[in-house]
């Protein structure tokens, strides 16, 4: 009946669709869907090259600094492909597998182990903002939520010794989270009460969060640990809180269950948003506000929770540093944590969705690591050098992400110019 | 084709084809426009009109046919070329920068210079004399977020006029404008017209392509269906062209039977934005069974009483009662819980999430009850279920339950809010201006809906700047004026009874 030429066949009971309406916003926004996945990609790519050149421009050769980076984020690991021995008894039994089976004890791996520990908490802090961006919300305030959580559980992960392991750790978690939901909540409280924009109100509570922990912990602070009074630091965190390792040596900072909770976080935050109603209320309240309050939305109540959910995802990431890997929490880690701001790149850069948070969160983790004094060759690039180089290659990313009207408007002319020739050919089999 | 036209053709269009994936928006139409006349491109939302012009414009590149600009064949790569050949065209969205002047924006991109400065007295002067030379009433140093929407058309006119257009092509001008700034617009046309300027009015109503237009070239479905002189056209015919059948222009109903009381107002008193009064003592009911209507020239409280009734805007004093349960003030969910209805006057704003999917804005109201979800679990698979029958059962065309409601055309948004307020069976039914936009078949299709629901014993409260509207589905009118409900009226009034008392006629003579 209606000529389809190739391309999309509308729906049987349905006549063809009419051509969008050819706005400027309406061309942005579909340009902005249809590079979906192109534009986060691209970005991430301009950004290494802009920090290549920077590179070169050190006088090292940015390709070798490049591979050595990636050396150091152990994902060279996924790329031991081949046919491996599994160790079968009384046989020399081989099966091919991505990467090498027999190599979990490595450097590659042991780097791929601490990569996966950075890239854990910043899903978490990553989904802090992406959640409250669904909703209409720029939280800010991740650092201090993750801090709040840090706080709080190794308040009780240091306490209660000797508690049955199990209900330790989830005791810790689940209360570290509780306390960063209220922290955040007060951003949103004020927001839906007063109107204060949530921007300032969570960079307020980021340094009240600091300046509580600089007291806590500091020389003669409430927290402050029982064993010398001249370090700034807190108790240990209890045998019976510690997450347990599942990848690696628990004494060489291995791969705690954390990581689990982090793809747990993932799925929650897409089931929460896709398939509950109160993601389908923030979700309206994110888009148009006006139209979620002529719906019977109660927009405020949705302010609230959405920063208190935002809250709770960062707090928790903050849990899982102490009680995973670090089991003390000290004045100097909160003050040279980055984690919660990070967590902005990794939502901005990961568009706000499951996969883009965990994807981004992986590849700042990955930078993170690789250029870590510890596993850079001072030969290649100084190390010192590098940590500056993860700083650009970050703000790169930031700053492409907030020019990716350029980048879509530079793809759009790609787009255009290639239809222009292929037009006629297009014409003769329709 | 026409050999009527003496002159000969500033543009011309021969044949032209243009395909999107799954739709043909142009299928060989043929078009020709002459300097000094006002040509109308009529045709429902939908029909290719914008397309059309689009690719005049630049926009667009034809798959087939050509263009012919003073009867050579031209291909326009992008707008820009077409801008230096004498084209201008005015978008519905206008395409200005609201924190600059209006001489800022209309010098915008061709900019006097003088020593390679921006020249900005210059351009001012420029702007003024050529405002001046077409008796545009309009103020260069304005800024454009501090000017009406009619002043805002003007300045892109202007921009068009300042690049030096011959062709000016206007993409539904009047969608945005009163009935008033409409007038106005006429008569700049009109000028423009004796100018030896060519025109393109792109509309779908018929009673201003009538008023304006020399010649109107009808778009049907993607073809070009005949060029008639405006001139011994009538609505009745243009209608059949547009439309491909016979429609009813006058609506058919039966004199109301109006039973109980379902909407009761009483005394009501509303704030506006700048908390002066903008509804004052206002008092009114609506019984089941009849549409009331609520006549008065935009800017009158009818925002701020429509907000007020729905619980979307705090009263200040007075009562709103929903079928006997008094719901003032408490909030939009209460006052759809009443059982009140409400088409909001604006669907981009209000009436439609736009970046969601038709079967995600078809469950705005009912997202938190059985069968859309349960304990907090949303079921999308039943969302997308109900929208489906509901866009069958309304007729929405351009998309299936998980198009996005943007990329619907503004005929098609508005049968899905129609939809989702009357599936939810409401006891009370508010219209605030529900054909706004609307072709000639939506309108239709609105106005016979709210009739039926007025059969099935609905009390049905209609606000609109549309005096027609008023005049051919109200059972009882009151006029607003000044926040005041100024008087009433029955169906049999005429327009211009009603129209003097919205401007405030009546209180005069009461007085």
């Amino acid at each position: 009946m209606s000529e389809s030429p190739g391309g999309i066949t509308p729906p049987p009971e349905l006549p063809p669709a009419t051509p969008g309406p050819p706005s400027v916003a309406a061309r942005l926004a579909f340009y902005q869907r249809a590079g979906g996945i192109v534009t986060p990609v691209l970005t991430a790519v301009l950004a290494f090259l802009v920090g290549g050149i920077v590179v070169a421009a050190t006088g090292h050769n940015p390709l070798t600094t490049y591979k050595e980076i990636f050396n150091g984020t152990g994902l060279n690991w996924f790329f031991q492909v081949g046919s491996h021995d599994i160790g079968l008894p009384f046989s020399d039994a081989r099966i091919w597998f991505p990467w090498n089976v027999n190599d979990a004890e490595s450097e590659a791996a042991f780097n791929l182990q601490q990569t996966l520990l950075v890239a854990v908490p910043l899903v978490f802090t990553g989904l802090a903002v992406a959640f409250a961006f669904r909703c209409g919300l720029f939280n800010i305030g991740g650092q201090g939520q993750y801090i709040v959580g840090a706080m709080v559980s190794v308040w009780v992960g240091s306490s209660w010794a000797g508690m049955a392991t199990g209900f330790h750790v989830v005791l810790a978690i689940g209360l570290a989270a509780l306390a960063g939901a209220a922290w955040a909540g007060i951003a949103g409280f004020l927001k839906a009460t007063v109107g204060a924009h949530e921007v300032i109100t969570t960079i307020m509570l980021n340094w009240i969060a600091y300046w509580i922990g600089n007291y806590a912990f500091g020389q003669g602070g409430p927290l402050q640990n029982n064993f010398n009074e001249s370090v700034p630091v807190s108790n240990d965190v209890a045998e019976s809180a510690r997450l347990p390792v599942f990848w690696g040596d628990a004494l060489l900072q291995g791969l705690h269950i954390g990581f689990f909770l982090a793809i747990a976080a993932l799925v929650v935050y897409w089931i929460t948003l896709n398939r509950t109603t109160l993601g389908y209320e923030v979700r309206a309240v994110g888009f148009n506000p006006e139209a979620a309050r002529y719906g019977g939305i109660p927009v405020r109540r949705s302010y609230i929770l959405a920063m208190a959910i935002s809250g709770g995802f960062a707090a928790i990431g903050g849990a899982l540093d102490i009680l995973g890997w670090q089991f003390r929490l000290g004045v100097i880690d909160i003050q040279s944590t980055q984690i919660g701001f990070i967590g902005i790149a990794v939502a901005l850069l990961g568009r706000n969705t499951a996969v883009g948070v965990g994807l981004s969160a992986l590849l700042f983790g990955a930078l993170l690591n690789g250029t870590s004094t510890r596993n850079l060759d001072p030969e290649v690039f100084q190390p010192e050098l590098a940590g500056n180089l993860t700083l650009m290659i970050q703000a790169l990313v930031l700053l492409f992400v907030g020019a990716d009207v350029l980048i879509l408007v530079a793809w759009q002319r790609l787009r255009r110019l290639r239809p222009r020739r292929a037009g006629p050919a297009q014409e003769a089999p329709a | 084709m026409e050999a009527a036209s003496a002159t000969a053709p500033v543009l011309e269009l021969r044949g032209i084809t243009k395909r999107f994936p799954g739709v043909l928006a142009n299928d060989h139409v043929s078009f020709d426009l002459v300097p000094g006349e006002v040509h109308a491109l009529l045709g429902e939302n939908g029909a290719g009109k914008s397309t059309l012009m689009n690719i005049v414009y630049g926009l667009y590149r034809p798959d087939e046919g050509e263009v012919l600009l003073n009867g050579r064949p031209v291909s326009f790569s992008s707008s820009k070329v077409a801008i230096r050949n004498g084209i201008g065209m005015v978008h519905q969205h206008f395409m200005l920068i609201p924190v600059m002047t209006v001489a800022e924006n209309i010098i915008l991109a061709e900019e006097p210079t003088q020593a390679g400065l921006l020249d900005y007295e210059a351009a001012e002067k420029r702007v003024k004399d050529l405002a001046d030379s077409f008796n545009f009433h309009i103020d260069p140093h304005a800024r454009i977020e501090n000017i009406g929407v009619g002043q805002q058309q003007r300045v892109e006119i202007l921009k068009a006029l300042y690049r030096r257009a011959d062709i000016l092509i206007l993409d539904e001008p009047t969608a945005v404008l009163t009935p008033q700034e409409a007038i106005e617009l006429f008569g700049i046309l009109s000028t423009l017209r004796r100018e030896g300027m060519a025109i393109i009015f792109i509309s779908h109503k018929l009673n201003e392509v009538l008023d304006i237009a020399d010649r109107v070239t009808v778009l049907r479905r993607g073809k070009m269906i005949e060029t008639v002189p405006a001139e011994g056209a009538t609505r009745e015919g243009l209608a059949r062209l547009m439309v491909g059948r016979e429609v009813l222009l006058r609506v058919d109903k039966t004199p109301a039977t109006p039973d109980e009381v379902l909407l009761e107002v009483e005394g009501l008193t509303v704030l506006d934005d700048r908390e002066l009064e903008a509804v004052r003592d206002v008092s009114f009911q609506v019984r089941a069974g009849e549409i009331v209507g609520i006549a008065g020239v935009d800017g009158n409280g009818q925002t701020e009483l429509i907000d007020a009734v729905t619980g979307l805007r705090k009263a200040q004093a007075g009562r709103v009662t929903v079928a006997g349960k008094e719901i003032t003030n408490d909030g939009a969910r209460e006052a759809l819980d009443a059982g009140l209805g409400h088409i909001p006057e604006d669907r981009h704003r209000r009436g439609l999430v736009l970046d969601f999917t038709l079967a995600e804005n078809i469950a705005l109201h009912d997202y938190k009850e059985p069968p859309d979800s349960r304990l907090g679990w949303l079921y999308p698979s039943r969302l997308i279920a109900r929208a489906r029958r509901l866009l069958q059962a309304f007729d929405v065309r351009g998309g299936g339950p998980l198009t996005r409601a943007a990329s619907l055309s503004g005929g098609n948004q508005q049968k899905v809010v129609v939809a989702r307020e009357v599936e939810r069976d409401p006891r009370v039914l508010l219209a605030a201006q529900p054909t706004r936009g609307l072709d000639v078949g939506a309108i239709e299709f609105v106005h016979r809906r709210l009739v039926e629901e007025r059969d099935q014993g609905r009390a049905i409260l209609l606000v609109s700047l549309e005096l027609e509207e008023i005049l051919s589905l109200a059972d009882r009118i009151l006029v607003i004026y000044e926040g005041r409900i100024v008087g009433e009226y029955g169906p049999d009034v005429t327009a211009e009874e009603l129209g003097f008392a919205m401007t405030g006629g009546t209180e005069e003579q009461a007085a």
